[in-house]
Formats: structure tokens, sequence, C-alpha cells
């Protein structure tokens, strides 16, 4: 009883939960990120497919998209969201229980993936690729980590609900409603659904829910991220609540609009189209605003970015995030897409985003979370965050600006036309083209991939007992 | 009245929500609370020092 009296009185919070998703945050980046090297090394180099069907590219591509955002960025918001819903509330996680549910049953997730898709088992959504016993186990853990999640906020033990919580919060909820609308649908056996729509419904329901992935997965759950990390890093609150207010709002509101702008000159009514396109130009505002608000956190602490590696992680992440933001609006401009549309530009700006921002936030956000949750006063080598800082920083450039060229090279080939009305290029020599733009995305997926490795090492090390940290570099001990 | 006018009114109306929000987020009054709410980051330490007791984990 006076154990209990005493656990109400003076709560501790629950970092077990927290420790097991970095964790795998850290061991899923490393095998999504290898999936990704290698299918980018079968584009190179088509040898690369051994003529085993589980190996062939259009099997392992879903399995990388589902590896990096959602084991690789699921557990990174877990186990932030776990974490910064505790320390700003200052109450313990609502279920122990539940809360070990949702780790497990999102690894049974993951796992069931790792499956199903070299089996060829999909319901060829993008995003969603995942068949119908997954999607029902999706769902259980998901309710559950709502339930996790709002329960702690209920509990709170202070008064207002920190801004980070109104991210995360927005992010559980709009993906467990996407996720439910796009999954409808009919099983026909254990391995095979059909989906409850049709036609060009069925497509709108798909980038609804496809790029609301992107507008709440892998931007509003991170944006919580960003809101708590760069000012504990930088060590001053964030530049104004008043416009993260602003941002929140007018981001949730925009964003389930914008959809429509990955059905450009396709079966969709113009109207939606236009729509579409309209609603993804007004975005840039909130999205700027939200990276100025990151940003200027730091203002009178710009010189920390000199000797914090994680500071520059953090900082770095949102200028990809400025970049991808702009891109996008732009992109969805209905006559640059269609120059930009189905070619490697897109994948381009997919990856400014993902590793950029999406990846460099969560390894900035680690970097930061894993010495706390292990008792350590930072991590085991700082020189070692400032070496995987660099080859993310490079592998992230290296990417996308090979994809520019190549994007831009295929769009300009692929509309060419002679005088009299044939195409100048056939669209085998678009991809001869390719070839080089190919080489060098191996050559910086694999420089990011490698940083993971680095990261591994440096997470193993801080997390083992006894042993010494490494001495911090001169420069940042004389800060 | 048709259902554009029902169209124009919503595009009004978000826009006056939206007015409306700033001027609520900007207003003079609630900058203290919002100080405050900016500030939970940093009122916590207790909490996670004694977490890191119970865990014996004072590295």
């Amino acid at each position: 009883m006076s154990e209990l009296n005493s656990a109400l009185e003076h709560p501790t919070y629950n970092y077990k939960v927290v420790r097991q998703f970095a964790i795998m945050t850290v061991v899923w980046g490393i095998v999504g990120m290898l999936v990704g090297v290698l299918i980018a090394a079968q584009l190179a180099w088509p040898q690369l497919n051994p003529g085993l069907e589980w190996l062939h590219f259009g099997r392992l591509r879903p399995l990388h998209t589902n590896a990096v955002i959602f084991a690789f960025g699921g557990c990174a918001l877990f186990a932030t969201s776990y974490y910064i819903v505790q320390r700003t509330t200052q109450a313990r996680l609502l279920s122990d229980k539940l809360a070990a549910f949702t780790f497990w049953g999102w690894q049974a997730v993951i796992l069931a993936a790792a499956i199903s898709l070299p089996m060829g088992w999909t319901s060829g959504k993008e995003y969603a690729e995942l068949e119908w016993p997954i999607d029902i186990l999706i769902t259980l853990v998901w309710v559950s980590y709502a339930i996790v999640f709002f329960g702690t906020i209920v509990k709170r033990k202070v008064q207002h609900i920190y801004v980070a919580n109104w991210f995360l919060g927005s992010f559980i909820i709009a993906v467990a409603i996407l996720h439910l609308m796009n999954s409808a649908a009919i099983p026909v056996s254990a391995t095979k659904s059909y989906s409850v729509y049709a036609g060009t419904v069925d497509a709108m329901v798909q980038w609804w829910y496809g790029h609301n992935a992107v507008g709440f997965f892998l931007t509003a759950g991170f944006l919580g991220m960003m809101y708590y990390f760069v000012p504990k890093q930088a060590e001053r609150p964030v530049y104004s609540y008043r416009l993260s207010i602003v941002h929140f709002w007018a981001l949730v509101a925009v964003y389930i609009w914008a959809g429509p702008h990955h059905l450009h000159y396709t079966a969709l009514p113009d109207w939606a189209q236009s729509l579409g396109m309209v609603m993804s130009l007004i975005l840039l505002a909130p999205s700027w605003g939200g990276m100025i608000n990151g940003m200027m956190t730091l203002s009178g602490a710009w010189h920390k970015l000199r000797t914090d590696p994680i500071l520059r992680f953090l900082v770095v992440s949102l200028s990809f995030y400025g970049m991808s933001t702009f891109e996008g609006p732009m992109m969805s401009i209905k006559t640059v897409n269609a120059l930009s549309h189905y070619t490697d530009w897109t994948i381009g700006h997919v990856h400014s985003g993902a590793l950029g921002w999406v990846a460099m936030i969560s390894i900035g956000s680690l970097y930061h979370l894993i010495p706390i949750l292990f008792g350590k006063e930072r991590m085991y080598s700082v020189e070692l965050i400032n070496v995987h800082f660099w080859m993310s920083t490079i592998g992230t450039v290296l990417y996308i600006a090979s994809m520019w060229v190549n994007g831009i090279m295929q769009g300009l080939m692929w509309r060419a036309y002679n005088q009299d009305g044939t195409l100048t290029y056939n669209f085998v020599e678009s991809v001869a083209a390719s070839y080089p733009g190919y080489v060098v995305r191996v050559l910086g997926g694999g420089i990011f991939f490698a940083g993971m490795l680095v990261m591994a090492y440096n997470v193993y090390m801080t997390t083992r007992k006894n042993v010494e940290l490494q001495p911090a570099p001169a420069a940042a001990s004389a800060a | 009245m048709d259902i554009n006018d029902l169209r124009g009114l919503s595009t009004l109306l978000l826009m006056v929500t939206f007015i409306g929000m700033c001027f609520w987020a900007y207003s003079k009054k609630r900058k203290k609370s919002f100080d405050e709410a900016a500030n939970l980051p940093f009122a916590d330490e207790e909490l996670n020092q004694r977490t890191m007791q119970e865990e014996g984990r004072n590295g």
C-alpha cells in the first residue's frame, strides 16, 4: 500500500517502451535503407535481379517503402511521442501493458510485412500494400496507441497541452481515419482482397490516403518531434508559441485537400485537380511558418551549430523540410507537373523529404534521446555524430541532385517532337540516358546507409554499461 | 440563393475562422499563459531524475 501511495505521489516515467522503440528505430532504419540501396543498384545494374521472384524489384520496392516509412519512421514516432507526451504532461503513460502491446504488435506488423511483401501478397495500393489480416492488426495496435497517448494527456499534471502533443495527436487521429478508409476491402482468401472502391474513386481515395500519409505520418508527427527536441537541444523555448498554434491549425486544415495533385491529367475531374493544386500551393505558408519557427528558435544561439552536431542534424533537417515544401507546391502546378510527373524528379522530391527531413530530424532526436534513456551524459562519441552528419548530408545531396537531373532530362526527352510530329526519342533511350544518375543515386544512398551503421556502433557503445565516453572534441569542450 | 452562394459563404466562414484564430493566438491576454506553455519542455527535470534513480541508471 505504501508503495502504491509513493507511486501516486511521486510518479516516474515509462522509459522502457521508449528505449525499445528507439533501439528498433536504428535497427529498422538499417534494414529499410539497405533494401533501398539494393533496389537502387538493381535499377543501375539490372543483372542484380538474380532471377528469384522474392528479390525482384517489384516486390522489394514496397518492402523498402514500408520498412523506412512504417518501421523506421513509425518506431521513431512511437519512441518520441511516448517520451514527449510523458515529459510535457509530467505524467506516466496511461498503461504500461497497453504500451508494451503497441511495441510488440508493431514489431509483429513489420515482421509480417517483411514476409508477405517478398512473397508477393499485396493489395497493390501504394504505401498501403499490406493485406487485410495485417491491416486488422495495424488497426488494433493503432487504437491502443491512441488510448495510451490521449489517456496520458487526460491524466496530465499540467494545465497546458504542449504544442508538440497537438501535432502528435493529429497524426494519430488522421492516420487512423486514413488507414480505415483506404484499406476497406473485400477479402477473397487469407492473402488476397479487393478494394471496395473502383476506378477513379479508387484512385482518389488512394491518393487522399497517400498524400496525407505524407502530411500526417511524415510531417505532422515529425513536426511534433521538432517542437520538442529543437528547443531542448538549443536550450531555449520555441521562437513563437503563438505562431506554432497558427501553424498547427493551418497545416492540418489544408493538408487534407492536397491529394488530387497526384492525379493531374488523369480521369479525375478537372475541378478536383485544380482544387488539389491550389490547396498544395497554399500549403507553402503553414509549412514555411513551421520551418521558420523551428529555425528562429536558434536565434541568439547560432554559435551552438559550430560545436553541436546534434543541433546541426536538427537544423539541416529543417532546411531540407523548407526546400522540399517549396518544391512540392511547385511540382503540384499542373504545367510543372506535366514535365515532372512519372519521372525520377518525383523520387528525388520524396527523398529530399524522406532522407533530408524525416530521417535527419529522427536521427538528431535519437542522439539527444538515447543518452538520457540510458543514463549517460552524452553519446559515446560526439565525433562520430559529426561524421554521421556529414555522411547523411552528402548522401542526401547526391541522391536528390542525381534525381533532379534524371527527372528533368526524362521529362524533356519524353515530350520532344520532330517537325513531322513523331517522337524524337523512344522510351529506352531515356532509360539509357538515366544510367549515370542511377549510379550516383546508389552512391548517395550507400553513403547515407553507411552513416546509419556509424550510428548503430555509437548507439551500441552508449547503451553498454561501464564503457567510458570518448572525450568530447576540443572545440566542443571550449564552448 | 443556390448551392454556389453556400460555397461562397463557406469560403468566407473559413476565412473569418482563420483570422479569428490569429487574433486569438496573438491577443495580449494570452501571452503569459503561452509563455508558460512554451517552457513546459524545461519544467520536469525532477521526474526524469526520479525515473533514472528508480531504474538505477545514474551514469
